[in-house]
């Protein structure tokens, strides 16, 4: 049973498409159907981004409700946003590391205190990854790799294996930044292996 | 295991494939989500045909008919507010009929993700008398243009094909074809009977384009995109279209219902098919997003069986459907207890998350210069684009339709309106459908000031070139038209360009413009900021004295990305304001800044 239901969530220019497809292509190059949604035009205009990507599947890109097996966030308050998709057996990986939505910055809305929505995401899952991707990315060679941190972060939760996955990331990131994005995935893999 | 002839594709790249595979001759259209991509993928594969990004939909529309006049196999694409402006011409075409084959996109957006109005297309096919094209997935999107091509050929009748966002912007493992290639032969023939619809022609084709509606459908009605399943003893009927049969398909696999089943994807929805459903089963539920264009068909059909059916009545006729609305539904009528997934809740509020005007971003100068000059109650009407984030600087106060900024702000005017009125359009939407409301605007003298929010490219659906740019959609370099002189053209007396990054001068040139009698153009002219980084263009960034920083947040309120506020650390003070590392260097706020806090950073 390969089937496989993930939604990834972030702000526009985080990379979230970039995340999805490394997903996605992995798929396809193991042969398995997938089917996958994405949050076009916001991209760069710092707005909530959704995609949603549904391995060994032949229906609907859509995720329903309460059916995800994992949540996927390169943002915290993106994570709690989103979790009503996830399954009460799901799991979430999430970035703990804020971007403040301008009506933050301007003073209009307050942003919640990391902690307690990581506390409050506990209770809504299986299991929970908390990630500092930031700093792993910065670890691996680029602050701009967070997205591929994730990915690693997720991969051994995915019914794909990391050489499928390995292989979709140097085939999508610009060819100079092989390396640099194969070591963020691997410290981003590794980071989830020893979370509790 | 991986097939070579499998890849993961966008929706609309698989579309863009499929189109220059079908040896196309002539592609156009104009730029809207979530059909944007379809000729920037085509663009890219440097097809033999010509592909163009026209000015508007209905010159997109005109440039295809052509095409398929003169022989060639043509596709106008748009989104579905873009068949607005190009039913002029489509609903006329449906009478003169196709020669070479023709595909008109339209790409529907249920749930209005990125449009103002969430119409269905397919009224407008059967409006016009047009077959129609309904994809469920991007597979069959790839899939179905090579047969719509040849349908279209086969009855000399333009195709309606319909993606809908999830659709263009999905992506999925889709299996690619090898087509023989086509030939068609290009020549244009004269025959007024067909091309020129003076009335006597005109009622005559009327006529043919009724008579061929019957064989059409029995056409359709057998084709690869209709499928019927009966199973044995079904009491239940499900009737579902487009991508709403992949939910359903999922929901009665996912609860295990006994049902009948048949998806529709093309249309004159299929009668024979319906009705065949229709006697078998007891009742019948269809499912189909926004209109109920195949229900009213199933009602009809059925008045007078002993049929019970369900359609709009539990499923919503407004926003996009997905596979938990459908189970409900499905669930409903089979007649589960079923009440889907109830999410537990939180009680932490979350700040909600509006996409913004980039940090850098011209439009923000422009905005805040035309606030001051104008006062925060005059009346500023706009239009579609990147800029109508404007309305979070209150500089927003319309938004309708491509082009409707001046020629609502001419009728705000000559109801009477005495307030000033200063409404903004970019420069694609101006080129798009503006020009005809500023004639209109100085031949009746309104006394408007029409804001062009000048950033040299189609921004807000991926920075598409148009002829302001001076670049066709290849990239090659064209006439750049001057939209100076454009304005003055139309009989603008007063034409001012102004650099939104000097903000002082853009509010001199904004006065200027408020004191004016008659019709006046502000040209807010600066690149995009994504464009110009992307060539190269880099700025020195900005940072913020502490110690001269009051905290009096008149930069905060300017509303940048890129400047956050350090509140107080000890009662009595301010806080300060600081700027982040999204900063690219515009150096606007440094001119907002009342204390001289703000400077670039030295390097």
């Amino acid at each position: 049973m390969t089937e496989f239901d993930l939604v990834i969530v972030g702000v526009g220019g985080q990379g979230a498409i970039l995340a999805s497809d490394i997903v996605g292509k992995a798929a396809v190059n193991a042969g398995m159907p997938v089917m996958a949604a994405e949050t076009h035009g916001m991209a760069q205009r710092g707005g909530s981004v959704e995609n949603h990507v549904r391995l060994d599947c032949r229906y609907g890109s859509l995720i329903p409700r309460g059916r995800a097996d994992a949540v996927l966030a390169l943002e915290p308050a993106e994570a709690l946003r989103a979790v009503d998709y996830l399954s009460p057996d799901g799991v979430i990986v999430v970035n703990t590391n804020p971007l403040l939505p301008i009506t933050v910055l301007s003073g209009s809305a307050d942003y919640p205190a990391v902690d307690d929505m990581l506390l409050e995401l506990q209770g809504r899952c299986k299991r929970l990854v908390a990630v500092d991707a930031d700093s792993l990315a910065v670890q691996a060679g680029h602050p701009l790799t967070t997205n591929v941190v994730m990915i690693g972060a997720v991969s051994s939760f995915l019914p794909l294996d990391v050489q499928s996955l390995e292989d979709s990331i140097s085939s999508l990131v610009p060819p100079k930044t092989v390396d640099v994005n194969l070591a963020a995935f691997r410290l981003g893999r590794k980071a989830a292996d020893t979370t509790d | 295991m991986s097939d070579n002839n499998v890849r993961y594709l966008l929706g609309n790249n698989a579309i863009a494939l499929a189109i220059n595979e079908c040896n196309t001759d002539v592609v156009a259209g104009y730029p809207g989500t979530p059909s944007s991509e379809i000729i920037e993928y085509l663009a890219r594969m440097k097809p033999k045909g010509h592909v163009e990004w026209s000015v508007n939909e209905k010159v997109a529309m005109e440039v295809a008919i052509g095409a398929s006049w003169t022989g060639g196999r043509s596709v106008a694409t748009m989104k579905h507010v873009g068949l607005n402006v190009a039913s002029d011409p489509f609903m006329t075409l449906a009478y003169t009929g196709v020669k070479g084959g023709m595909l008109v996109i339209s790409a529907d957006d249920p749930g209005c993700h990125s449009s103002q109005n969430e119409q269905d297309s397919r009224r407008y096919a059967a409006f016009a008398q047009v077959p129609c094209l309904d994809p469920a997935t991007p597979q069959e999107a790839y899939d179905m243009i090579a047969f719509a091509f040849e349908f279209s050929e086969m009855f000399e009748t333009p195709v309606v094909f319909r993606p809908t966002t999830r659709i263009c912007h999905g992506k999925s493992d889709i299996k690619l074809q090898t087509s023989a290639p086509t030939e068609h032969e290009i020549g244009f023939e004269k025959v007024p009977q067909r091309w020129v619809m003076l009335p006597a022609h005109a009622r005559v084709r009327h006529q043919v384009l009724i008579d061929k509606q019957e064989e059409m459908a029995a056409a359709l009605e057998t084709s690869q995109w209709n499928r019927l399943e009966m199973v044995e003893g079904a009491r239940l009927g499900i009737i579902a279209s487009g991508v709403a049969s992949v939910y359903s398909k999922e929901a009665i696999n996912r609860l295990g219902v006994k049902a009948s089943y048949l998806k529709i994807g093309a249309y004159p929805a299929p009668t024979g098919l319906i009705r065949e459903l229709a006697g078998s089963v007891e009742k019948i539920l269809v499912i189909e997003e926004l209109e109920p264009v195949v229900e009213e068909i199933v009602r009809t059909i059925t008045s007078g069986m002993e049929v019970e059916i369900h359609g709009k009545d539990v499923i919503p006729r407004y926003g996009e459907l997905d596979l938990g609305t459908v189970e409900l539904a499905v669930a409903g009528a089979a007649g589960l207890d079923y009440t889907g997934y109830t999410a537990p809740g939180t009680d932490i509020e979350l700040p909600n998350r509006p996409p913004v005007m980039c940090p850098g971003c011209p439009h923000r100068g422009s905005y805040y210069a035309m606030k001051k000059a104008f006062g925060k109650d005059a009346i500023f009407p706009g239009d579609i684009g990147c800029y109508t984030l404007g309305v979070q600087m209150g500089t927003m106060d319309t938004c309708l339709c491509m082009g409707a900024s001046i020629t609502v702000s001419a009728g705000i005017y000559h109801a009477g309106e005495t307030k000033p009125i200063c409404c903004s359009i970019g420069d694609s939407t101006f080129l798009h459908t503006g020009i005809p409301g500023l004639l209109n605007a100085v031949y009746n003298s309104a006394d408007i000031t029409v804001t062009i929010l000048d950033n040299r490219t189609t921004a807000m659906t991926g920075h598409q070139p148009n002829p302001s740019t001076g670049l066709t959609v290849l990239g090659d370099a064209t006439f750049m038209v001057s939209l100076e002189d454009i304005s003055r053209a139309c009989g603008v007396e007063l034409v001012l360009t102004t650099d939104p990054f000097d903000i002082a001068t853009t509010i001199d040139t904004f006065k200027q413009a408020k004191e004016h009698k008659g019709t006046s153009v502000v040209i807010s002219k600066q690149e995009c900021i994504i464009t110009a980084r992307r060539r190269g263009i880099k700025l020195t960034p900005f940072c913020v004295d502490r110690d001269e920083c009051r905290g009096c947040k008149a930069c905060i309120k300017f509303g940048c990305p890129a400047i956050e506020f350090d509140p107080p650390e000890a009662e009595g003070e301010k806080g300060h304001s600081r700027i982040g590392n999204l900063c690219v260097g515009c150096g606007v706020c440094a001119q907002v800044c009342p204390f001289n806090a703000i400077s670039e950073v030295e390097t």
